[in-house]
């Protein structure tokens, strides 16, 4: 069980982790609980009902991991297409769209990260400071979109390209040298995390 | 022998089918919802995603997930703009990059 998920009677999984690895993954999560922010929540004194009804953002995050975050719903690669919307129109539909979800987009993305932080803070380590993680079907689940969200945010940041896969990929090549190691070495290991916990998932 | 009364048609005015269709706003095309191709995002978990939210079997799932792979997008769902937009949004939630469109094909 050591470095992968297995699955566990009744949908959840679990998965041995020592203790360097559940510092790094706490320090991820919080790291990404930092990037997608506080955003929306209100401030202590404000009208609770307010926040109901508090719009989105209407433009695309400047930060490219949030932009990769929370990409724009209307026009894809390859539109405009001809005959179809024009560029304006598209933005418009997409600053709307933006408008009625990011919150609800963003919040949800905090809540799977808070739920990593609070089971790693709720083990028990042992001994040498390891311990098993044992996850229910619904912490699997967020702790799967959290993991695929750091990658994307790993990822956007070390700019991933389709040429870096596969084990002859440059990324598995790099020098110890390169600044760009340990977060590679981190991306790749989120990887094979995140592969382990899809496979106990499956339907 | 009684008196047949026979049942008259009641006349009906009927608008000017070609004035009505002139009144839609936007012709009654479906929408769709594409996926794109992504190369941080796992081919086993755009499979499950696939799977879980639009409860597609394992052979669909992996279909449109070779597409998306290939072809670098794949039409994953199509209805109303609004079912679409929906769809969009779970996939945004799931971190898969997926856009919604009219389809014109």
């Amino acid at each position: 069980m050591a470095g992968h998920f297995e699955a566990t009677p009744g949908g959840g999984a679990a998965v041995a982790l020592d203790e360097v690895e559940i510092s790094i993954l706490r320090s991820l999560a919080v790291q990404l609980l930092e990037l997608i922010g506080p955003g929306d929540q209100p401030a202590e004194d404000a009208d609770p009902l307010a926040a109901l009804f508090a719009e989105g953002p209407s433009k695309p995050p400047c930060d490219p991991a949030l932009a990769r975050l929370f990409p724009d719903a209307y026009g894809g690669p390859g539109e405009p297409a001809e005959g179809g919307k024009p560029e304006e129109e598209l933005r418009e539909f997409s600053s709307e769209f933006r408008r009625f979800t990011e919150m609800d987009l963003r919040s949800g993305k905090r809540e799977d990260a808070l739920t990593v932080v609070r089971t790693l803070d709720a083990l028990s380590p042992v001994g040498d400071g390891g311990a098993v993680l044992t996850l229910t079907a619904d912490e699997a689940l967020r702790w799967l979109r959290t993991l695929n969200d750091l990658r994307l945010t790993i990822g956007t940041r070390l700019e991933v390209s389709d040429e870096d896969q596969g084990e002859e990929g440059s990324l598995y090549r790099l020098p110890d040298s390169d600044p760009r190691k340990p977060m590679v070495m981190a991306y790749l290991w989120l990887g094979a995390l995140q592969e382990t916990l899809v496979e106990t998932l499956m339907p | 022998m009684g008196q047949v009364s026979v049942a008259t048609p009641l006349e009906i005015e009927r608008p000017d089918s070609a004035e009505e269709a002139f009144q839609v706003p936007e012709p009654d095309v479906p929408w769709v919802t594409l996926v794109h191709n992504d190369p941080v995002n796992l081919m086993s978990y755009v499979t499950y995603v696939f799977q879980a939210y639009f409860g597609y079997s394992k052979d669909k799932a992996q279909r449109l997930m070779m597409d998306v792979h290939h072809k670098g997008r794949a039409v994953v769902s199509s209805g109303s703009r609004e079912e679409m937009e929906r769809d969009v949004q779970a996939m945004h939630g799931y971190g898969l990059w997926a856009t919604l469109t009219q389809d014109r094909d």
